[in-house]
């Protein structure tokens, strides 16, 4: 059969996302980075003392460590080119109305405006380093729940701020989180109080809109005890050839019996690099969710992680990723295990096209003395062709006998037998292959609101001509 | 009057010849049944009748309401109305069977009357109404996948059906229910079929109107029910005894 016909994944992306807007610059930093470019980000944001300190001494931390000697290759990346800050808005804005035209434009065409309308609790919108944009509902408002930018947080919540930040991923746990503690700006900040339920999702955007930005959101959610949220983060970035660094921290602390949920869906564009640090703690009867689904990108590092640190905590983990032409996808998952009774279950799916490359590597870790502690990991790829690779590393380290810990993989490709079968029911090849991907990350897309899994499958899919109404 | 015209036809699998000048010709309202020793062909004629890849024909035609249809991809076979009920139908993880069924079929229909007439064949295959929810073929018995099949051909509604051993793996129930499935489709809407089998069994719950006896390729032998009382008496020896 023929494979150039196979699956146009993601062929539209510079017409819905690969735009960009000319809008004025309010601050920016000159190119590549010094502890002068540190401190003059520093005091745009008007900052306390203490994080111009936190700053530089990342920034040290950046200096000191080395690249990752494994994974794929990052030499490319050149730090001395880079944009370590741009903002093109001089205010965040609580209304559509107030934020600059040409930005509004630019959020009115990626549907956010409108989503926000329709179905979520709450929005925020980072454009290059800031946020220019976030609203809560009202009720959640007055019920303590706190949604917005990191920077704000600082500023107006700087007790909680002080007690949570960086205490998940310390500055020096690897160079991108030291490289992201240097320079971080915008970012989502959430605190649920106890027992407060937010019924639905709250959003994030980040756009990246210049050429060879570095954008370092850093976000932190704490859901006290009780509680209840689902976070979802989206993002994309204009086509130029340049690229672009994206080097996000996110940090979440389940509080005991708090329940988070997070749901990222990665689509930028194929220029940029996205080496993000994702972590959480999982305290007692917590439970932390992470759904990972990483379409977009040159390269993407990002292996969310629970550290179960209660007894009875639970991770659910679940990371999707397609690798096109030109792409690595180097995802998966950690659990550590810190505590008896604590459960994970990490489920990877990917695929690779057209010379994609995908990795799935990951971590089960259970320290000495946890007992019962059950895990199971499940890696599936596909390959639509010959040319596109799969690879999995699941590492294991388990100090203590009484567990029960399973894992599964299998690499799959989409048979000629498989088609044949779709075709004999009227379908054609590529409504065949659509819907073969399509039932691939189902039990993904299941798990996302009904606009997110419409939007899901609308990206990663072809027009399925006739399909279901 | 739909029909369907099978004219020396030779198919090779692999640089093979396995179909060696086969003619066959099947009008809506009739039955065959196309009965004979393994590898003698059976399966190899229902993929090339419906144009799978690596089963080539390197002669003879086969029309479809005086069409030719060996330059047609396998979608649009299915799409004039030709239906393969597989032997070995395949998975498909993630793919529920009603998306599925609802994915390949016409959308002329409302979806309600669609879930409507899915419904009623499911009531009529004495499907569990949790089926529909399943993932395509996947992690069901053989019983299962072989009404499924049924399913999915009473709800695309064909004009010409093929039935690839649709009796293997039954038991005597569930064989019931599958020929009856096919008897109602028959009612239901103009219907032609070819039943491919080892076995009379399931040809005594639908009533073929024509047996055709393949060995090597070719039909050797074609009559009436009278033909599988024979083969079920004598084996197919006879059928090879009479050639030579």
């Amino acid at each position: 059969m023929d494979n150039n016909s196979l699956l146009d994944i993601r062929s539209d992306y510079d017409e819905k996302f690969g735009f960009n807007v000319d809008v004025k610059t309010v601050h920016q930093t000159k190119k590549g980075f010094s502890p002068d470019v540190v401190k003059e980000i520093s005091s745009i944001k008007n900052e306390p003392e203490w994080m111009t300190q936190f700053r530089l001494h990342a920034l040290e931390a950046f200096l000191r460590k080395p690249m990752p000697k494994w994974g794929p290759d990052l030499s490319n990346i050149n730090f001395d080119n880079i944009t370590y800050y741009l903002s093109a808005s001089k205010n965040k804005a609580k209304s559509w109305e107030d934020v600059p035209q040409e930005i509004k434009n630019t959020f009115d065409r990626l549907g956010i405006p409108e989503s926000e309308k329709k179905f979520l609790a709450g929005v925020e919108a980072q454009f290059d380093s800031e946020v220019v944009y976030s609203k809560l509902r009202e009720d959640l408002e007055k019920l303590g729940v706190i949604f917005c930018s990191t920077d704000q947080a600082l500023k107006e919540h700087p007790e909680l701020f002080k007690k949570f930040f960086a205490t998940v991923v310390p500055s020096e746990d690897n160079k991108f989180a030291a490289l992201n503690s240097a320079f971080w700006s915008g970012g989502s900040f959430v605190y649920v109080p106890k027992n407060v339920h937010v019924p639905i999702p709250l959003q994030a955007y980040f756009r990246i809109n210049s050429k060879e930005l570095g954008q370092f959101e850093r976000t932190l959610i704490i859901a006290d005890e009780g509680s209840r949220v689902h976070y979802i983060e989206g993002c994309s970035a204009p086509s130029y050839s340049a690229g672009s660094l994206h080097a996000a921290v996110v940090e979440v602390i389940a509080l005991e019996g708090a329940h988070v949920r997070y749901t990222t869906l990665q689509n930028w564009s194929n220029n940029v690099y996205n080496l993000v640090t994702k972590r959480a703690f999982a305290h007692k009867n917590a439970i932390v969710e992470w759904l990972d689904a990483n379409i977009g990108s040159r390269i993407t590092m990002k292996f969310p992680s629970v550290y179960l640190i209660g007894e009875n905590a639970k991770a659910d983990m679940m990371s999707i990723a397609f690798a096109g032409h030109g792409q690595i996808q180097d995802t998966g998952a950690k659990a550590v295990h810190m505590a008896p009774n604590t459960t994970s279950s990490i489920v990877s799916k990917s695929i690779s096209k057209g010379g994609g490359r995908t990795t799935y590597r990951g971590l089960v870790r259970v320290e000495k003395g946890c007992t019962n502690v059950k895990s199971n990991v499940r890696c599936d790829a596909l390959l639509l062709d010959e040319n596109s690779i799969s690879d999995t590393i699941p590492y294991m380290a388990i100090n203590e006998k009484k567990v029960s810990i399973g894992h599964e993989a299998s690499v799959g490709k989409i048979g000629e037998e498989q088609l044949f079968y779709l075709m004999s029911r009227g379908l054609s090849e590529q409504e065949a292959t659509g819907l073969i991907v399509r039932g691939f990350f189902d039990c993904f897309t299941k798990q996302l609101p009904l606009e997110y899994a419409v939007e899901f499958n609308r990206l990663i899919e072809m027009e399925m001509e006739g399909s279901v109404g | 009057m739909n029909i369907l015209e099978i004219k020396n036809l030779h198919v090779s699998v692999n640089d093979k010849e396995i179909i060696k000048g086969l003619s066959l010709t099947i009008r809506e309202g009739e039955i065959h049944a196309l009965m004979g020793p393994n590898g003698s062909g059976k399966s190899t004629l229902s993929y090339a009748i419906m144009g799978h890849p690596r089963y080539v024909v390197t002669k003879g035609e086969i029309l479809f309401n005086g069409q030719n249809i060996l330059e047609l991809k396998t979608n649009e076979r299915a799409k004039l109305g030709l239906f393969l009920c597989f032997q070995y139908p395949l998975e498909v993880q993630g793919v529920r069977v009603t998306n599925f069924l609802r994915l390949a079929s016409s959308n002329e229909e409302s979806v309600v009357d669609f879930g409507k007439r899915v419904k009623e064949n499911m009531k009529l295959l004495k499907i569990n109404e949790s089926f529909s929810n399943r993932y395509l073929n996947d992690g069901f018995s053989g019983g299962e996948k072989k009404v499924g099949e049924i399913l999915q051909m009473a709800v695309l509604k064909p004009k010409i059906a093929i039935l690839d051993e649709a009796d293997s793996g039954l038991d005597i129930d569930a064989l019931k229910v599958v020929a009856n499935g096919v008897n109602n489709a028959m009612t239901t809407s103009p219907l032609g079929v070819l039943i491919i089998t080892h076995y009379q069994r399931i040809l005594d719950f639908i009533k073929p109107d024509f047996v055709h006896i393949v060995v090597d390729g070719k039909i050797k032998k074609s009559g009436g029910k009278e033909l599988v009382e024979k083969l079920e008496e004598e084996g197919y020896a006879w059928a090879h005894e009479e050639i030579a």
